[in-house]
């Protein structure tokens, strides 16, 4: 396997170092598991490193988790390229993650990505060239009833239909965040109209 | 119908605060200590008694997984592990109790851990979860600040500490020995078995490792007893269940419902109904894309427990209902979940390494009937040399999909097949 992260033409940063801030988070994250498995934080510590770093991961940033943590290098590697979500090349300002597995395929997730390829003039895995959209396919965000999902940054837009998309991302280009979750209306995930079930709880009211 | 009296889940939908005042209302952590209080052999006889079966797709007794625990107490520390690695397509229901109901999954969290002599738990969460994630953890605060977890938990003299572990996009991680590979901060390749997780598990340490929906509803289980919980639905396939409904139904949407509801009553319910109406029906996949999917025929009768689905040689799985009307291209659909589990394999075992890849090649070709009659029959024998010879079973779930679909739309491959050699005569030989 070729070293990660440096096959793809971009400009590989030459150090990393942890922000103060970053570094206390790090020893809370250590201190969850028991004195000597520390390797079991470099999961969470690769996830702090990539929000720091702008949402991906360069090979000297992998190093810092490696050294922090006192792992082998290449055990840090491992890992990094095994989970798709850490992204080892650079990803634009707003990561649009199309859900596209047979659920949210169903209800029309090819017509989602055409509207994102076409709106923002890329290809699914580019990024746009003023670095604010990259465009993504993923498998199964776990939200099927609300087909189809976009997960954008760290929040889902369920039950998109393409008109929804089209605002979506011009509201990100206006420098807006878009509200999350169900575009139809919906709370969550009862049927459109309201629950069939549990009325008596359906309501904010209902609590006191 | 189910009584709303008997749901479990009833903030489901987050109508209401997730929060601790919120879960105290709807009857969470009260007295839990007195749950405790009758010991750790009364929590497993009664969950065994319950009739409880594992909520995330294997079935297997909850109860029976606890008793492989160690009895007695050694220098080793014991885990409880959560597997909140929710991905199997079709799935998303623990969702909505990460988000809506953690209280009781934290709850649940301490008896389980309580009845197995842990002294920790993980709750291993999938990466994409993050605001759902951020609730759980949430939840623990506030019970580490009531004193329900950490040092002398109720005031049992307890101790007990809960851990949020996020996932990284990976749905092998939802094997529970790849689950505590990724814990220890590897890649999520499962492990060969024996030992199993009871003996060795997390940092080789005696580990139960059990689904969110299946911990979930222990704590009410215990409070309104075993034989209340065994008394819905039917003998080995008993009590609630929270189903997922999507695909092309009018409404999809999760449910509570009791188990062994018939399929069609469940659908046209809650769901409101096939779109275009029951007729409109091509076939169901009736628990997440692991399981083969059923033709209408089947479906017109079919109870959703996991004996009566077993029967017609599908599965409950996770209760994920994906529902596909007549406008569907049944060998697409199930192409993409083979595309899916080619994606998805984690590379350790060659025949799912290699097999997963192929099948998911083959399967292309079978969409547009770029292929030979013979290859039906080969691509069924490669999905019996990936089934069963692999560590973990997501060769088998490559496999069934597939199987399904030739068990009961042989024909129209068939026919797709014949189509594309009369266009292409020549191409074809």
């Amino acid at each position: 396997m070729s070293a990660p992260a440096s096959d793809h033409g971009h400009a590989e940063p030459t150090s990393f170092t942890f922000t103060q801030e970053n570094l206390e988070l790090a020893k809370r994250i250590i201190a969850k598991y028991p004195q000597g498995k520390q390797a079991s934080a470099c999961m969470p510590l690769l996830d702090v490193a990539q929000r720091q770093n702008g949402g991906w991961l360069p090979r000297v940033a992998m190093d810092a988790v490696a050294d922090l943590l006192g792992m082998p290098r290449i055990r840090v590697y491992e890992v990094a390229t095994f989970y798709t979500m850490y992204n080892k090349n650079p990803v634009g300002r707003h990561h649009i993650q199309v859900c596209t597995t047979t659920p949210c395929w169903l209800r029309g997730s090819d017509d989602i990505v055409h509207t994102c390829k076409k709106k923002l003039g890329i290809e699914v895995g580019e990024t746009t060239a003023d670095g604010q959209f990259t465009l993504g396919e993923v498998e199964c965000s776990g939200a099927c009833v609300n087909a189809p999902v976009v997960q954008i940054g760290d929040d889902y837009y369920e039950d998109v239909a393409p008109e929804h998309m089209e605002r979506i991302l011009d509201a990100l280009a206006r420098g807006e965040t878009p509200k999350p979750g169900s575009q139809t209306g919906r709370q969550s995930s009862e049927p459109v109209g309201g629950p069939t079930t549990l009325k008596a709880f359906s309501t904010a009211q209902a609590e006191d | 119908m189910l009584r709303d009296e008997d749901r479990i889940f009833t903030n489901l939908y987050g109508y209401q605060d997730f929060g601790l005042d919120g879960a105290r209302k709807r009857g969470d952590w009260d007295n839990t200590a007195s749950i405790l209080a009758n010991g750790r052999e009364w929590i497993i006889e009664q969950v065994k008694e319950s009739g409880l079966r594992g909520r995330g797709g294997a079935g297997f007794s909850t109860g029976m997984k606890w008793s492989f625990m160690p009895k007695n107490v050694t220098d080793k520390p014991v885990y409880l592990v959560i597997n909140a690695d929710e991905g199997e397509p079709g799935t998303c229901k623990d969702r909505d109790i990460l988000r809506h109901d953690p209280h009781k999954l934290i709850e649940g969290c301490l008896i389980a851990g309580f009845a197995i002599g842990a002294s920790a738990c993980y709750i291993y969460i999938r990466g994409e979860f993050y605001n759902e994630g951020s609730n759980v953890q949430r939840a623990i605060d506030e019970a580490y600040a009531a004193g329900l977890i950490g040092k002398n938990a109720c005031g049992t003299g307890y101790d007990y500490d809960v851990y949020i572990h996020r996932g990284a996009g990976a749905y092998i991680c939802g094997e529970e020995t790849a689950l505590i590979e990724s814990i220890e901060g590897k890649k999520g390749q499962p492990r060969n078995k024996p030992p199993f997780p009871a003996q060795a598990g997390l940092y080789s340490c005696p580990t139960t490792v059990n689904n969110v929906e299946s911990i979930a509803v222990v704590p009410t289980i215990l409070r309104r007893g075993a034989s209340w919980f065994a008394g819905l639905g039917r003998p080995k396939n008993s009590g609630t269940k929270l189903f997922c409904i999507s695909g092309h139904v009018n409404k999809p949407c999760n449910v509570e419902e009791e188990m062994g509801i018939p399929l069609k009553e469940l659908i046209e319910k809650h769901a409101g109904g096939v779109r275009g109406g029951w007729d409109n029906l091509l076939g169901i996949i009736p628990g997440g894309s692991s399981v083969p999917v059923l033709p209408k025929s089947i479906c017109d009768t079919v109870l959703m427990d996991f004996d009566s689905l077993r029967e017609v040689q599908s599965g409950l799985g996770t209760a994920a209902v994906i529902v596909m009307d007549k406008s569907t291209d049944i060998v697409k659909a199930i192409a993409r979940l083979s595309s899916f589990y080619a994606h998805e394999s984690c590379g350790q075992c060659t025949p799912c390494r290699e097999g997963t890849g192929w099948m998911s090649r083959v399967m292309q070709r079978m969409v547009t009937g770029n292929a030979r009659m013979e290859e039906i029959d080969m691509l069924l024998q490669v999905t019996k040399q990936v089934e069963g010879h692999t560590i973990c079973a997501l060769g088998d779930a490559a496999a069934w999909p597939i199987q399904g679909l030739f068990r009961h739309f042989r024909p129209e491959v068939e026919r797709r097949i014949q189509a594309y050699r009369n266009s292409a005569p020549l191409a074809a030989e």
